[in-house]
């Protein structure tokens, strides 16, 4: 399996506090990549690192090798173009407060695309992969905030998507929805991961373990294990990872 | 036991404070309707049609060319402080480092200057701009007084209306890429325009309202720009009102004066809520 994303011994600083202890890892192309771990333990902050808005943080200092498809993150990449290959949702939903139709197309535009006709057709195909072109083809004009809590995580999601970017990265997406917003996401990664890399940070381990293939287990900013999901439910290496999944954990 | 006297001594004082707050209220609206309504008694039965004439003289004391001399006034002092004051603000808030010692010292500078009163501005205004910069007493010194009176308002409303704006947008926006220019034009200021609108009434108000900055700037001729545009001298409604009171002869005429420059600013005010109100609508 090809992979897309490599990290080499990254260290990551806020401050005096190091967040990010020596991580090793790689995110397989086209496959769907769970960080799972305890709160603080650094997920976010890793996710965050591989589209560079930890660039944003003051105080932050980061070591190591972050490559995407070969090519240094914090060297090779100008970090709007980076940001255009690298995709993020967030973990609460964040339209901007414009039309449905200018949040999707917002991204393309930045990117230069003018042609109303292109915009028209990115736009339509973004909604359409997000899964929500039907709900939302008649209230392409209407705020974007009007929408319910589930339509405006699908509507980020559509938003990210109508940029073309190679890899998406999901911090709990799904954790301020409800039960069936987060089938329909879950369903909706699934999907996207034939065209896409998907990295999805969760604290659900029923989500972990339905939709990633490969899953990576956290614990104060060290990676502690990172494998096949089935292998890492079923026969977890480090008694770490089988407290925390069986949810023996404090 | 002790419990309960406690219990209700804590009852009597809250109910003694709901009367001190109600009594507070009752007393500020009091004196808000007495002062209106003495003024719009005094004034209406006033209002004459020559109040209004187009040419001033000291027969009719007409407001009109006072009137369109606060319009002028107004828009030329907002034409300089806005632009200043919001690319100011969103200089602070977007793009200098969070927590800088710069930004602070320019904070505190904005709050002083806020406090200082008006007349301090208009000596100002006197030595730098009627008479440094050879401007007499015209409508242009009085209004560049006037916005840098007002430029703290618009630049604290913008500051606050812009860090009320949520980080999730700002991450939104650089999450697809986009610049910092883009993110703060396209995505940030519009969300800010309420806040920023009603700023802008509350400086359009002062303007309107101010007196003790314009007399010593703008001077006290009761004509509308003659062929020196704006190098003239010219009195606007309020300085007008000052000066007919200050005369005594025209207590009437400053009542009906009153009357109107009080329905401008109260027009003025609830045009700002229909403002924010639109525009709040707009975006949820
Ligand atoms: N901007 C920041 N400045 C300083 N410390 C930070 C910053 N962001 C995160 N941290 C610290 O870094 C550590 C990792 O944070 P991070 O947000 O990556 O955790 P997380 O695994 O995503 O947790 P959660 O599951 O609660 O989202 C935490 O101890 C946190 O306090
Ligand atoms: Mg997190």
């Amino acid at each position: 399996m090809e992979n897309i994303i490599e990290i080499k011994n990254a260290d990551l600083h806020y401050n005096d506090f190091k967040a990010l202890k020596n991580i090793n890892m790689n995110i397989p192309k086209h496959e769907i990549t769970a960080l799972i771990g305890p709160s603080g333990c650094g997920k976010s902050t890793l996710l965050k690192s591989i589209n560079r808005m930890n660039d944003l943080v003051e105080g932050c200092k980061i070591e190591g090798e972050f490559l995407l498809e070969g090519k240094n993150i914090y060297q090779d990449y100008d970090v709007n173009i980076l940001r255009k290959e690298v995709g993020m949702v967030f973990q609460k939903p964040n339209p901007f407060p414009m039309s449905v139709y200018d949040n999707v197309a917002y991204g393309p535009r930045t990117h230069g695309i003018r042609k109303k006709k292109d915009l028209d057709d990115i736009v339509e195909d973004a909604l359409n992969k997000a899964a929500i072109w039907e709900e939302l083809k008649d209230r392409l004009k209407k705020s974007a905030l009007g929408l319910s809590g589930g339509q405006q995580q699908r509507l980020c999601i559509a938003r990210a998507l109508a940029v073309k970017p190679k890899v998406l990265l999901m911090d709990e997406p799904t954790s301020a929805l409800d039960p069936i917003s987060t089938l329909k996401i879950e369903e909706l990664a699934e999907e996207l991961k034939k065209e896409y890399t998907i990295a999805n940070v969760t604290h659900n381990m029923k989500q972990a373990a339905r939709i990633s293939d490969t899953t990576a287990f956290f614990l104060l900013g060290e990676m502690i294990e990172c494998n096949q999901t089935t292998e890492i439910f079923s026969h977890p290496r480090n008694n770490k990872t089988e407290e925390y999944i069986t949810g023996r954990f404090g | 036991m002790g419990r309960k006297r406690n219990g209700e001594k804590r009852f009597t004082f809250s109910v003694f404070l709901k009367g001190i707050v109600h009594i507070a209220a009752g007393i500020t609206c009091l004196m808000i309707a007495f002062i209106l309504g003495y003024i719009l008694i005094m004034g209406i039965p006033n209002l004459k049609p020559d109040l209004f004439a187009w040419e001033y003289n000291t027969d009719n004391v007409s407001l009109t060319p006072a009137l369109i001399n606060t319009v002028i006034m107004t828009v030329v002092s907002l034409a300089i402080a806005i632009p200043i004051g919001i690319f100011s603000a969103i200089f602070l808030v977007e793009y200098a480092k969070r927590g800088n010692r710069f930004v602070k010292v320019i904070r505190v500078t904005t709050e002083t200057l806020a406090g200082i009163p008006s007349i301090v501005y208009g000596l100002f205004g006197m030595l730098f701009f009627v008479t440094a910069m050879g401007w007499r007493l015209s409508i242009l010194a009085g209004a560049f007084t006037l916005a840098i009176m007002v430029l703290p308002i618009i630049m604290r409303t913008t500051e606050e209306a812009l860090l009320a704006v949520p980080d999730s947008f700002r991450e939104g926006s650089f999450g697809l890429g986009a610049g910092k220019l883009r993110t703060v034009f396209i995505v940030i200021l519009p969300s800010a325009v309420p806040g920023i609108l009603s700023g802008i009434v509350l400086a359009m108000g002062r303007i309107v309202g101010e007196t003790a900055a314009l007399i010593y700037t703008a001077g006290t001729v009761a004509n509308i720009p003659g062929s020196d545009g704006l190098f003239s001298s010219g009195r606007t409604l309020a300085v007008h009102l000052y000066v007919l009171i200050g005369e005594g002869l025209y207590t009437k005429q400053a009542y009906a004066t009153a009357v109107v420059l009080i329905v401008i600013v109260i027009g003025m005010n609830a045009l700002s809520g229909v403002i924010a109100r639109r525009c709040q609508w707009k975006t949820s």
